[in-house]
């Protein structure tokens, strides 16, 4: 059996009690918040802390406010089953509740929180492996190496930004708030995250991720659409969240597409919303606008299937995603 | 079931007499419990969670031991210094080669394995030291202390590699090179069968290899105790082998103080019917410590253990006449067998055996090799060595039907190989229910309506309908190594509460063996199956059964079954008639009484039968056991092949494909199995929707990929992804629903007439799917898995105008080129043959290595 390393399990009663133990243990420290990726991670020791802290009993993070104005308030440790079930999500939402269920299999969302799904360690197939199928590559640059197996000339990671609900976060302009030990500060989404497989996070590792917050609904559609090989279980291969303002004649006034699973954060893809900023939603502009998205894209391969396929069957899917803001 | 009224019961039945068990002359319709939907006999402690599987075992004092495996595809073992590891606190044992220096393997022909590799790794995942500790955790710590100096060898990757390259070889035995078997048969007159084709065609196809995925992951406690005894349980569906590997390399621990219990298995489908090495090392380590030893290997290690689908390059080249019938067929596989012999000489046989079995091929030259490879070594996974084979020709004869404007469904029934014959090969077909099964596939899917028209759905995807059959074994005609005694045995033993305990060698893998058991003796003893005690998988209790592998317990275990409840029969029958006065032949055994059947009122119960009886003739135990009938196949390579009967399967499968990117789901399957009869139904569909469910996977998806690199001037070769989550393998979201025909054909070697259940109907999935595919957007795929990617690439090849077809090069480029030496030549049964070959050298006995 594959088993955990020994650790310590910490369970701060609050936020600042948290802060305090992971400033104080440094390195050797991570949180936990479901552990469906931690754990996992762990098992392999690929992330060894020997210090844990569990979110469970920070109070203030468990909860979904529906502001006045229509916009969210989600507390980190709101369960993924949660929100894909939540009625005013689904409605105001769809975009997001639908990236939610695309996350895993149920017992995945009955245990993860939304927090740790934003965190989530980026992924690759040479380093999601075991100790011992890592050694017999003589590791990565990721962890305990030197080298990265899929860009061999690269000073590098290009691990995978793997989350379903980046993207379409990202691109909706959603917001989050961090509790580090110098006070809380909120930033958007897309400034969350870095263009690297290793360091993949702005995040202080003593900050706590406590809120997300979700702009008030209004004359924008969001839309997420997810390439994988099974309906279920699967994490994204490309994820593609797209966020389109439409004024009264369906002219796009502003666009924002973010390719998950893509490469190392949620890449925007500039050219596509370049296309379509000023114009109708016609076929032959979503076409277009498809066919422009790879160009930032770092597909690489790393992940489930054929690189080369995933490249040619990107715009087909961003284009899809288009249509469905439609 | 019971029947509320014995009186009602109809005259005695005649069952045959116990000397020739295969032939049985009961009348079907009047049965009390086969063919009803009896639970099993462990349901309810399997769903309830109360199973108590190898992992599940503790005993006082237990060490947790951790393998360390081989971090290099290929290397010399210069050093091993384990100094550091014993020394941390906890550690308990540790055994290196040194400590095993028997070699073993299961068949004997290739005795070619260590427990723990003395001087060479030959995969990544080899293992090399043994460690013992009272936490699992620290014999894996213990592990990473161990410093093992390696002198890497050069790599051999593949079926090309091996072919290409004669060194190093990675076994001093073997044809030549990396060329472990080689086989050349040749049956009927090629020449003049190609002469007579008005068609021929020529394929390539690639079969990858791909693995069996038990939920269960292998596990082992073994506890030598102070008596000197060994006892180990272990997951595996072949305690005998394991019984005898056992024997080998712990000598000179004597074979009678060894017991092993195989423990019921959550899943094996092959791949657990090799003794492994973490089973003899466990043993081992408990001799050393003298505490017991457990090890519950990790899924990673599963994928080492592999012995799965064996990754297969094929050439076909079918000649037919203007109407699809088959004149002659010339097959050349090309088998990547990893890095160990395993069961592969038998593998290798199997990519050629059963061509005839199917459709009638007249003339027929088969050419095998199989390859010595760095890679898991690959052996029996479900349909053994049968599906690759399969799927080329399934595929090829799709093509043909289109070559000639012909319906597939048309061109396989007018070719089936007809009932009570004897194949170009020697293979003795009996009953034979393919015809059936296509019919009702073909009725079931609208085919005749539907086929070639579906086309473009309303969501812009897609569909098509593919067609493809099969034949498989009711077990292995021999055994795996040479001996005149029976396959299987049983033993029964009748108490005088009424409970009848029948023992018996055979191991339950899910599939329902112990069910079988109970089924079959409490038909013929007129009692409740469910009341029935089934021992069984235990060597020191049980008689030897052979195993559970080639689908062969229910026909070998059920007449060996059959033969001592009939004789357990005569016993009871005995007694009562002596109390009852009335003549033995006519009694009835039903609804748990013995009775006269022409006074029914006139009886008693079994539990006074059964006093009676004891009363008679004193302590009542019985015994019967099973071998299958004499092969006519006499030639080297005869004894592949042969089996008391085969089951026959079609299937139809429905595909939607999104043009646009290759992606398609398959919502819908039709699978028709012959299986001779059904002991019961509801257990025998569990089966098919079970190999729906996998073949689904081989079809779509599933592949044991490697990671081929070079760093440093070192080439690292490992498999890419040995995960549950990244080894694609189908959920329940992938599972299409499935129509299934129980189509029984009764067989006069089988118990009730029953054959194989749940091997065949895997075969056609994967040729199926791809027919489907064509069907639906117009692209072949030869090579398996069908994944979204391939069918992408043929659909780009389409579009440019090129082949629309994904597969290895349909030329000479395509195989590597082996000389195969001088076939061995066979004449047919109708041209006279007497199933020997006629050019065969004389054979020099080999003495097994
Ligand atoms: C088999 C499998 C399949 C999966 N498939 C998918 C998929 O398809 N799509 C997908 O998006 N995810 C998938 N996941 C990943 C995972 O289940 C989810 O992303 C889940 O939401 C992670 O949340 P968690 O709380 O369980 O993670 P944890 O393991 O508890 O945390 C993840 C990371 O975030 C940090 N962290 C968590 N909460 C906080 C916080 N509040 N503040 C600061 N740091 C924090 C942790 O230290 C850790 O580094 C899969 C996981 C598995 C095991
Ligand atoms: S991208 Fe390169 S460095 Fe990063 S995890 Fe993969 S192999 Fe390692």
């Amino acid at each position: 059996m594959l088993r955990l390393p020994t650790f310590t399990y910490h369970r701060p009663k609050t936020a600042a009690e948290a802060v305090r133990l992971a400033s104080e243990h440094g390195k050797e420290a991570m949180y936990v918040a479901g552990g469906t990726d931690l754990y996992p991670n762990m098992k392999r020791r690929h992330q060894v802390p020997t210090q844990v802290i569990s979110l469970q009993d920070v109070p203030g993070l468990h909860d979904v406010e529906v502001h006045g104005s229509g916009g969210v308030r989600i507390g980190a440790m709101v369960r993924l089953t949660k929100l894909e079930h939540h009625a005013h999500l689904k409605q105001h939402y769809p975009g997001f509740a639908h990236a939610v269920r695309e996350i895993s299999t149920p017992l995945l969302r009955n245990m993860g929180p939304i927090g740790g799904n934003l965190l989530l360690d980026t992924r690759c197939t040479y380093y999601d492996q075991s100790h011992e199928w890592r050694e017999s590559i003589d590791f990565c640059m990721k962890k305990d190496g030197a080298i990265c197996w899929v860009a061999p000339g690269s000073p590098r990671c290009w691990a995978v930004q793997s989350s379903d609900t980046v993207p379409v976060l990202c691109a909706m302009e959603a917001e989050v708030e961090l509790v580090g030990a110098d006070g809380t500060r909120r930033i958007k989404c897309d400034e969350l995250y870095r263009d690297d497989g290793i360091v993949y996070l702005t995040k202080r590792p003593e900050e706590l991720l406590t809120k997300v917050f979700l702009p008030p609904p209004g004359a924008w559609k969001a839309s997420y659409l997810k390439l994988r090989r099974r309906d279920t279980y699967d994490f994204p291969i490309l994820g593609v969240g797209a966020c389109l303002w439409l004024d009264g004649d369906g002219v796009v006034t502003k666009a924002n597409v973010r390719l998950g699973g893509a490469g190392s954060y949620a890449i925007p893809a500039t050219e596509t919303e370049k296309l379509l900023v000023g114009n109708q939603l016609t076929d032959e502009r979503i076409a277009a606008a498809g066919s422009a998205a790879m160009k930032p894209a770092r597909t690489m391969d790393n992940t489930d299937l054929d690189v080369y396929w995933r490249r040619k069957v990107a715009p087909v899917y961003v284009a899809r995603a288009l249509a469905a803001c439609r | 079931m019971v029947l509320d009224d014995p009186t009602t019961r109809p005259a005695p039945r005649s069952r045959a007499r116990t000397d020739a068990p295969w032939q049985h002359d009961v009348e079907q319709d009047d049965l009390e419990h086969i063919g009803k939907p009896i639970r099993k006999v462990d349901a309810r402690s399997k769903v309830s969670g109360l199973t108590r599987f190898a992992d599940d075992l503790t005993l006082p004092r237990m060490l947790h031991m951790k393998l360390l495996r081989s971090t290099v595809a290929h290397a010399e073992i210069v050093h091993i210094d384990t100094r550091q590891a014993a020394a941390l606190p906890g550690v308990k044992g540790v055994l290196t080669g040194k400590d095993l220096p028997i070699p073993f393997g299961i068949l004997p022909v290739s005795q070619d394995e260590h427990a723990l590799c003395p001087d060479r790794v030959r995969f990544v995942g080899d293992p090399v030291v043994a460690i013992a500790a009272t936490e699992e955790e620290t014999a894996w710590n213990a592990c990473r202390l161990v410093e093992v100096e390696y002198r890497e060898l050069r790599t051999i990757g593949g079926i090309h590699e091996a072919a290409a390259n004669d060194e190093p070889r990675l076994h001093d035995y073997g044809v030549r090179g990396n060329i472990h078997r080689l086989e050349n048969l040749e049956f009927g007159d090629l020449a003049d069968g190609f002469a007579k084709a008005d068609h021929v065609r020529q394929d390539t196809f690639f079969f990858e290899g791909n693995t069996h995925l038990p939920m269960e992951q292998h596990a082992t406690l073994a506890h030598f105790d102070k008596d000197g005894k060994l006892t180990v349980w272990s997951s595996t569906q072949t305690p005998h082998y394991l019984h005898k590997a056992l024997a080998r390399t712990l000598h000179p621990l004597p074979a009678h103080h060894i017991r092993v219990i195989a423990c019921p298995n959550g899943g094996g489908f092959g791949g657990k019917s090799d003794p492994f090495n973490h089973e003899i090392a466990a043993a081992k380590m408990s001799m050393l410590t003298g505490r017991p030893v457990k090890i519950a290997l990790t899924r990673e290690e599963v994928f080492w253990c592999h012995r799965g689908r064996h990754p297969v390059l094929m050439r076909a080249k079918v000649g037919v006449s203007k109407t699809g019938r088959i004149t002659a067929l010339d097959f050349h596989s090309y088998l990547d067998g990893g890095a160990y012999g395993s069961y592969g000489t038998a593998s290798t046989f199997y990519t050629g055996a059963l061509q005839t079995v199917t459709y009638a091929v007249d003339n027929y030259h088969f050419r095998g090799a199989r390859f010595f490879t760095n890679k898991a070594p690959c052996g029996p996974k479900r349909g053994h060595g049968t599906p690759q084979p399969r799927f080329a020709l399934e595929v090829q004869l799709d093509k043909i039907a289109c070559d000639l404007g012909l319906d597939p469904a048309r061109i396989r029934l007018d070719n089936l190989a007809p009932r009570d014959s004897l194949t170009a090969n020697f293979l003795r077909i009996g009953s034979m229910g393919l015809g059936t099964c296509i019919e009702k596939v073909v009725a079931g899917s609208g085919w005749n309506t539907r086929r070639g028209k579906l086309g473009r759905q309303k969501n812009g995807r897609y569909r098509g309908l593919g067609l493809a059959c099969s034949s498989y074994l009711s077990g292995a005609g021999l055994p795996i190594y040479w001996n005149g005694m029976p396959h299987s045995g049983v033993q029964l033993k009748l108490d005088r509460s009424g409970l009848v305990t029948a023992f018996c060698g055979s191991t339950d893998i899910g599939q329902g063996s112990d069910s079988v058991l109970g089924w079959i003796i409490g038909e013929v003893l007129g009692i409740d199956p469910l009341g029935i005690k089934v021992v069984t998988a235990d060597t020191d209790l049980t008689p030897v059964d052979l195993g559970s592998y080639s689908s062969r317990v229910t026909v070998m275990t059920g007449n060996a079954a059959m033969q001592a409840a009939e004789r357990a029969r005569d016993i009871v029958a005995d007694g009562v008639a002596a109390k009852l006065g009335v003549p033995a032949g006519r009694l009835v055994f039903a609804a748990e009484r013995v009775f006269d059947s022409e006074d029914p009122a006139k009886g008693m119960t079994w539990q006074e039968a059964v006093c009676a009886a004891e009363a008679k003739s004193g302590t009542i135990g019985t015994v019967g056991s099973y071998s299958p009938p004499p092969s006519a196949a006499k030639f080297r390579g005869g004894g592949v092949g042969p089996s008391p009967s085969y089951s026959y399967s079609a299937a139809v499968v429905e595909v939607e494909v999104d043009a646009e990117t290759g992606i398609y789901t398959v919502p819908k399957v039709w699978m028709a199995h012959d299986i001779g009869r059904a002991l019961n139904a509801a257990v025998a569909m569990g089966q098919i929707e079970g190999s729906v469910y996998m073949g689904l996977g081989e079809a779509m998806m599933e592949e044991m990929a490697y990671r081929d690199r070079t760093h440093k001037g070192n080439r690292i070769f490992v498999h890419k992804i040995p995960s549950l989550l990244e080894y694609k393998s189908p959920t329940t979201l992938e599972m299409p629903e499935v129509v299934t025909y129980v189509v029984e054909d009764p067989d006069r070697n089988g118990p009730f007439g029953a054959k194989e259940v749940g091997q065949g109907p895997l075969l056609p999935m994967m040729p199926a799917v791809a027919n489907a595919i064509f069907d639906a957007v117009g692209v072949r795929v030869d090579e398996v898995p069908v994944s979204f990617e391939k069918v992408f690439a043929a659909l780009q090849a389409k579009q440019a105008g090129k082949e629309p077809r994904f597969g290895p090069a349909n030329d000479a480029t395509g195989v590597p080129a082996v000389d195969f030496g001088e076939s061995l030549k066979i004449k047919t049964p109708w041209q006279g043959g007497d199933g020997t070959a006629w050019n065969e050298p004389k054979r020099e006995k080999k003495a097994a290595k």
